[in-house]
């Protein structure tokens, strides 16, 4: 290669990669192909850590003096309709959690009922997807307890959690906050619908009356201001079909990592 | 082909001018360093993605909002510039997908390279400081803030400063942006918890990922700068081809 070709090559080298930097990046970060390649290492994580992890391996639990002074509260911290403030102002008496699907015994529980219900309490580490981290305590029902009682149908495998809150206002409703989680989570003993949080009622910007708490995922997994789960076989029917608010929304579905 | 990819070092050839061409980098090492440059770039901007969605590192295990120790940015409008994030907008879901999915590839690229290296017994021979090397690292300091590099049969082996740097980089600083990106998976800290004690909680670890993503540009940066200095065409030449040339005369 002479001198000149080597140098008309190299500078068009530098100009094609020039070029993926700007602008045409953004054209490969937006297209449909590339970001179901991407998706791979969704589906990797995914399976390696449920095979790290198992089913048992327990999230970090805290003491008393590593509770965060501040626990940032994101998302929704008010759903503010008229149900939501109606059943707030009565202390929640009148609320109950709508438990239905694949179950053999739909039911309907009050905060009291879940209150009577063997609790769990538990100081862990809340990590959000956007980077920061805080500590606090729940006190909670284990989900797997619930869903025992109610008794799941052999084809149900996952939970969905449908909440109080629209986070995007939209002509279809998909603005409405839900989540949904597979049953090797739903019954991990740390998985809760937690009511208390620092041992008071949990207040309405961490999601009063009742959230889930994933100790082995992100922060937006564990919906706030839950007023129904349901079992499921597929979550392909709920709002966009990816599994949950920001799931429709471009986040990863197993939010481990 | 398959001269290229046994393990015998191929001889020398000689060039014009009484130059000789040696066979410096194996395929496997030209190959497994240029994806790892892809990674590393494709990491660091969606990593600077990841961290436009809170811009703010702690130590320890939590954030205490009011007290962050590194915060960037006014507040207003992304910390870090569209130029240099991936993707070139602020899209956090989407830096996570590039950043996982490299990852992945930036692992098992580091997997070969560390089957072949310590396979072929590369460490030990190519980067491996020797005795006397290490004994005048003091000159070839003072050498390389002069600019000055080896040249003739004495730039056929690495630099002290070379070997040391390539030797931290290997094995400190990118095995480091791994565990400490590990442990920030709340999954694999249930896990791994130990680790991210180790690195004094999940916080820190996340600053750890930081500074060491820091230190990686400071060494991609030196590493420009010794490949322009050293003479960029022969360097480049040797990472595609294999083939580094070298003057055997002395310089008039």
């Amino acid at each position: 290669m002479s001198s000149v070709t080597r140098r008309r090559w190299l500078q068009r080298t530098v100009t094609a990669l020039g070029g993926l930097t700007m602008g045409a990046c953004d054209r490969i970060a937006e297209s449909p192909r590339v970001n179901s390649t991407l998706d791979w290492a969704e589906e990797v994580n995914h399976r390696v850590q449920r095979v790290l992890l198992g089913r048992k391996a327990l999230a970090r639990e805290y003491t008393d003096k590593d509770i965060s002074r501040e626990f940032r509260a994101n998302g929704t911290t008010n759903p503010d309709t008229e149900q939501y403030n109606a059943l707030a102002k009565g202390g929640f008496v009148d609320w109950k959690l709508a438990v239905g699907g694949l179950v053999e015994r739909p039911l309907q529980l009050s905060l009291e009922e879940l209150r009577s219900m063997p609790p769990r309490t538990q100081i862990t580490r809340h990590d959000c997807v956007e980077g920061w981290s805080c500590i606090g305590k729940w006190k909670g029902v284990q989900l797997s307890r619930v869903i025992e009682r109610a008794g799941l149908k052999p084809d149900a495998r996952f939970i969905a959690f449908y909440c109080a809150d629209t986070l995007e206002l939209t002509l279809d409703g998909t603005g409405q906050y839900y989540e949904t989680i597979d049953l090797v989570d739903a019954l991990h003993p740390q998985t809760l619908l937690a009511y208390d949080m620092n041992d008071r009622p949990l207040d309405v910007p961490h999601g009063a009356p009742l959230r889930l708490r994933l100790e082995r995922q992100l922060g937006y997994k564990m919906a706030k201001y839950v007023m129904r789960i349901e079992a499921l076989e597929s979550f392909e029917r709920l709002g966009r079909g990816k599994g949950g608010y920001w799931e429709d929304r471009g986040y990863q579905w197993y939010a481990g990592i | 082909m398959s001269r290229v990819l046994s393990r015998q070092p191929l001889s020398d050839r000689a060039v014009a001018d009484g130059r000789i061409a040696f066979y410096r980098h194996p395929l496997t090492v030209r190959l497994t360093h240029w994806v790892n440059a892809l990674c590393l770039w494709l990491l660091l901007m969606s990593g600077l993605q990841i961290l436009n969605a809170h811009p703010a590192l702690y130590w320890g295990e939590i954030s205490r909002f009011d007290r962050p120790f590194l915060s960037f940015g006014s507040g207003d409008g992304p910390a870090f510039p569209a130029w240099i994030t991936l993707p070139g907008f602020q899209d956090l879901a989407g830096g996570r997908s590039w950043h996982f999915f490299f990852a992945w590839l930036f692992v098992l690229n580091g997997l070969v390279y560390l089957g072949y290296a310590l396979g072929s017994g590369r460490v030990s021979r190519v980067l491996a400081p020797e005795r006397e090397q290490l004994r005048h690292i003091g000159r070839s300091f003072a050498d390389h803030l002069r600019l000055r590099f080896p040249h003739g049969e004495a730039a056929r082996r690495y630099n002290v400063l070379q070997k040391l740097s390539y030797l931290i980089v290997l094995f400190g600083l990118l095995p480091l942006m791994l565990l400490t990106g590990l442990t920030m998976s709340p999954g694999m800290d249930a896990r791994l918890h130990w680790l991210t004690a180790l690195f004094g909680g999940r916080q820190s670890a996340r600053s750890v990922h930081f500074f060491t993503a820091a230190a990686l540009v400071t060494f991609f940066l030196i590493h420009i700068l010794a490949v322009l200095a050293a003479g960029p065409l022969n360097e480049m030449r040797s990472m595609v081809t294999g083939w580094f040339v070298i003057k055997t005369e002395k310089r008039p």
